[in-house]
C-alpha cells in the first residue's frame, strides 16, 4: 500500500469509529435521562392525532427510545438494525411522516448552503490571510486582524437577523424567507429563484465565518515567512509573488486544511441557526421545529445526519490534504 | 503584556464582569427592572427615559441587557472552567505518558473534535427538563473541551522532552508531582488563552440554544432577548431591541480575542508585529550614516 492510501484508510477507520460512537451516544442519551422518553413520545402522539397510537407504532418507538422492561443489549442490537434499514422513527410534530423522509427532503438544501459558503469563506479568508500575514503590522493587517477578531465573535444568527431586517424588510432587495419562489416551481426560472433565495443566507454565513480562516492563515503565514527556505528564495532573487504563493503560502496552508476538521462542525452549527432565521428549507429549520415541539425522533435524526455530513466533509478535507502535502507524495523524500 | 489591543480587551472584559456582578443592584439603583412594564412606552425607540428603547411589551431594553449580562457571563465562565479542567485531564496525561494512555485519550479527543457540538448539545438539552443557566453551562462545558485537549497534548509532549523535566525525573520525582509542579505552570499561557476562547464559545452556544428556545422561562440572558425579539422586533423594525444583545456578545468576544492576541505574541515571539514607526526611524538613521 502506498503511504497515501494507508493514511486515507486509517482516517476512514477513525471516522467509522466516530460514527459508531455518535450512534451509541444517540442510543444512550434518551435512556440515561430521568423518566421514560418513549412514553412521553407516545403521549405526545396521542395528543397530536387525537386517537390512540397503534401498538406496532408504540413498539417501533420503544425500539428507538428505550423500553425499561427490555434487556439493554437486545435494545442496542434492535436499534442498530433499525438504523441500518434507514429507519429513524416517525416524526412527532409531522406525524406520521418518517424522520428519514424529512431529512432526505432537507439535506440537499443544507448541503448546498453549507457547501457553497464553506468553499467561498475558505477561499476569501485564506487569500486575505496570506496578504495579511505576508507583512504583519502593515496597514492592511492592522485593519484585517481586528476586524476578523470581531467577526469570529459575532453570532451567525444575529448577523442573519440584521441582514434580513436591512436587506429584506427595509430595502426589500431579497426575499424574506424560503428556499425558492413557489410560483416558479417546476418552471424555467426555478433555478434562478433558488440562487436568488440562496444569496442572503449564504452571504451572511460567509460574512460571519471568513474571519476564522483569515486569522488561522495569517498566524501560519507569519510563522512560515521567517523560515529559512523563504529567506533562500529571497536570496535567489525570486519574484515576491512566487515566494509568497509557492514558498510561503503553500506550506502555511497545510494546518489550515487540517483545521478544516475543527471548523466544519462549527460552520454547520451556525448554518443551521441561519437557516432558521431565513426559514430556509434545510435540516436546520427541521431542528427548530423539532426543538419547539419536543420532537425527539427528529432531533436525534438531525444530530446523526449532521454528524455524518461532518465526517464526510472531513474525509474530503483529508483527501485534499494528501494531494497538497508534499510529504505524502510518492518517492518525494 | 502591553499594546492597545490587550488593554482594550481587558477593559471591556472588566466592564462586563462588573455589570454581571452588580447588575441587579444597578437596575434597582436606576429604578429599572427587566420585567417591569411601562404601559406609557410600548415599542418606543431609545429616548431619555428609556436609553435603549422598550420592547413590544413595554419592558426596558437596557434593564433586560443588564440583567441578561449576569446569566450570559455566568454560563460563559462556568462552562469555560469546566472545559479547561476537562481539557487538562484529557490532554496533559495523553502528552505526558504517551503510549496506551495517549492512544485512548487521543481517540476520545479526536472523536469529540469532529462531532458537531451544537446539535449534540441540543439533543442533550432537549431531554433535560430544567434548563437553567447552570445546567446549560454544564452541558456546554462537557462537550466543548476537545480542541483545548489537543493543544495541551501537543504542548505537554514537547515540555516532557525539556531538560528541566528530565532532570527532575532523574531526581526521582513522582509523575503526578512532575505534571503538577513542572509541566502545568508552563502551560499557563495556553490555559488562559484557552479559557478566554471557551468563554466566547460558551456565550455563543448559550445564545444559540436560547435562540432555538432552549432556556428556562424565568431566566434572562443575551440569547433569550434575541429569541424574544426575533419575530416581533424584525417585522416592526424595532432594531434597538435585537441589536444590543448581539453587539454585546460580539464585544465580549472581540475583547477575549484581543487579549489572546497579546498572549499569543508572548508565547510565540514570531507573531509579534514589528513596531512600524520604530522600523522606519531605524531605516532613516541607517540611511543617514551611509
Amino acid at each position: 500500500m502506498s503511504s497515501r492510501t494507508r493514511f486515507l484508510v486509517r482516517r476512514v477507520g477513525f471516522y467509522a469509529a466516530t460514527l459508531w460512537s455518535a450512534i451509541t451516544l444517540n442510543f444512550l442519551i434518551p435512556r440515561l435521562m430521568p423518566g421514560d422518553p418513549a412514553s412521553v413520545i407516545v403521549r405526545q402522539l396521542q395528543k397530536q392525532s387525537g386517537q390512540s397510537v397503534p401498538p406496532e407504532s408504540v413498539e417501533a418507538i420503544r425500539k428507538l427510545f428505550g423500553d425499561p422492561r427490555a434487556n439493554i443489549l437486545q435494545q442496542y442490537v434492535d436499534y442498530l438494525s433499525s438504523l441500518a434499514h434507514g429507519d429513524f422513527g416517525l416524526s412527532v410534530s409531522r406525524f406520521p411522516t418518517p424522520v428519514s423522509e424529512l431529512l432526505a427532503a432537507g439535506l440537499p438544501w443544507t448541503l448546498m448552503l453549507v457547501g457553497t459558503t464553506t468553499v467561498l469563506a475558505f477561499l476569501l479568508g485564506t487569500a486575505l490571510g496570506i496578504a495579511s500575514g505576508w507583512r504583519p503590522g502593515s496597514k492592511l493587517d492592522g485593519f484585517l486582524s481586528p476586524l476578523s477578531t470581531f467577526l469570529t465573535a459575532v453570532p451567525y444568527f444575529w448577523v442573519a437577523l440584521i441582514a434580513l431586517w436591512l436587506f429584506g424588510l427595509v430595502l426589500g432587495w431579497f426575499p424574506l424567507g424560503g428556499g425558492y419562489d413557489p410560483d416558479l416551481y417546476g418552471r424555467s426560472g426555478f433555478f434562478g429563484s433558488v440562487l436568488y433565495y440562496l444569496a442572503m443566507p449564504a452571504a451572511t454565513i460567509v460574512f460571519s465565518s471568513f474571519g476564522g480562516w483569515l486569522l488561522g492563515m495569517r498566524n501560519m503565514m507569519i510563522t512560515t515567512v521567517s523560515e529559512d527556505y523563504v529567506l533562500l528564495g529571497k536570496a535567489k532573487g525570486l519574484s515576491g509573488a512566487r515566494i509568497m504563493f509557492r514558498y510561503a503560502a503553500r506550506n502555511a496552508m497545510l494546518p489550515t486544511v487540517t483545521g478544516f476538521a475543527l471548523a466544519i462542525g462549527g460552520v454547520l452549527g451556525g448554518a443551521l441557526l441561519t437557516e432558521i432565521v431565513f426559514a430556509y428549507p434545510g435540516i436546520g429549520y427541521l431542528l427548530f421545529d423539532a426543538v419547539g415541539k419536543r420532537d425527539y425522533p427528529l432531533m436525534q435524526g438531525v444530530f446523526l445526519m449532521t454528524t455524518l455530513t461532518v465526517l464526510l466533509a472531513n474525509l474530503v478535507a483529508d483527501s485534499i490534504y494528501v494531494l497538497i502535502d508534499p510529504r505524502t507524495r510518492e518517492g518525494g523524500r | 503584556m502591553k499594546g492597545w489591543k490587550v488593554r482594550t480587551g481587558i477593559a471591556i472584559c472588566a466592564v462586563f464582569g462588573v455589570i454581571a456582578i452588580v447588575g441587579p443592584w444597578l437596575n434597582d439603583l436606576m429604578g429599572l427592572g427587566p420585567w417591569k412594564i411601562d404601559y406609557q412606552a410600548i415599542q418606543q425607540p431609545p429616548s431619555a427615559e428609556h436609553w435603549l428603547g422598550t420592547t413590544a411589551q413595554g419592558q426596558d431594553v437596557l434593564a433586560q441587557m443588564i440583567a441578561g449580562t449576569r446569566n450570559s457571563v455566568l454560563v460563559g465562565v462556568l462552562a469555560a472552567v469546566l472545559g479547561v479542567v476537562l481539557a487538562v485531564l484529557m490532554g496533559v496525561p495523553a502528552g505526558f505518558f504517551g503510549g496506551r494512555v495517549d492512544a485512548v485519550l487521543s481517540f476520545f479527543t479526536n472523536m469529540f473534535l469532529v462531532m458537531p457540538v451544537l446539535p449534540l448539545i441540543l439533543v442533550v438539552a432537549g431531554y433535560v427538563q430544567d434548563t437553567g443557566p447552570i445546567t446549560i453551562a454544564l452541558i456546554i462545558g462537557v462537550f466543548g473541551w476537545a480542541p483545548g485537549a489537543r493543544t495541551l497534548r501537543a504542548q505537554t509532549m514537547s515540555l516532557r522532552q525539556r531538560d528541566f523535566v528530565m532532570a527532575m525525573r532523574m531526581l526521582g520525582e513522582t509523575r503526578i508531582r512532575l505534571i503538577v509542579v513542572e509541566v502545568l505552570p508552563h502551560l499557563a499561557g495556553w490555559l488562559s488563552a484557552m479559557f478566554l476562547h471557551m468563554v466566547l464559545g460558551a456565550v455563543l452556544a448559550e445564545a444559540g440554544l436560547a435562540f432555538l428556545g432552549i432556556s428556562s422561562a424565568d431566566s434572562i440572558s443575551w440569547g433569550t432577548i434575541i429569541n424574544q425579539a426575533q419575530q416581533v422586533a424584525l417585522l416592526n423594525g424595532l432594531w434597538w431591541w435585537f441589536v444590543p444583545p448581539g453587539l454585546c456578545i460580539a464585544l465580549l468576544g472581540t475583547a477575549t480575542g484581543l487579549i489572546n492576541f497579546g498572549i499569543d505574541e508572548v508565547m510565540n515571539p514570531r507573531l509579534r508585529t514589528s513596531d512600524v514607526k520604530a522600523v522606519r526611524k531605524m531605516k532613516r538613521v541607517l540611511e543617514g550614516t551611509r
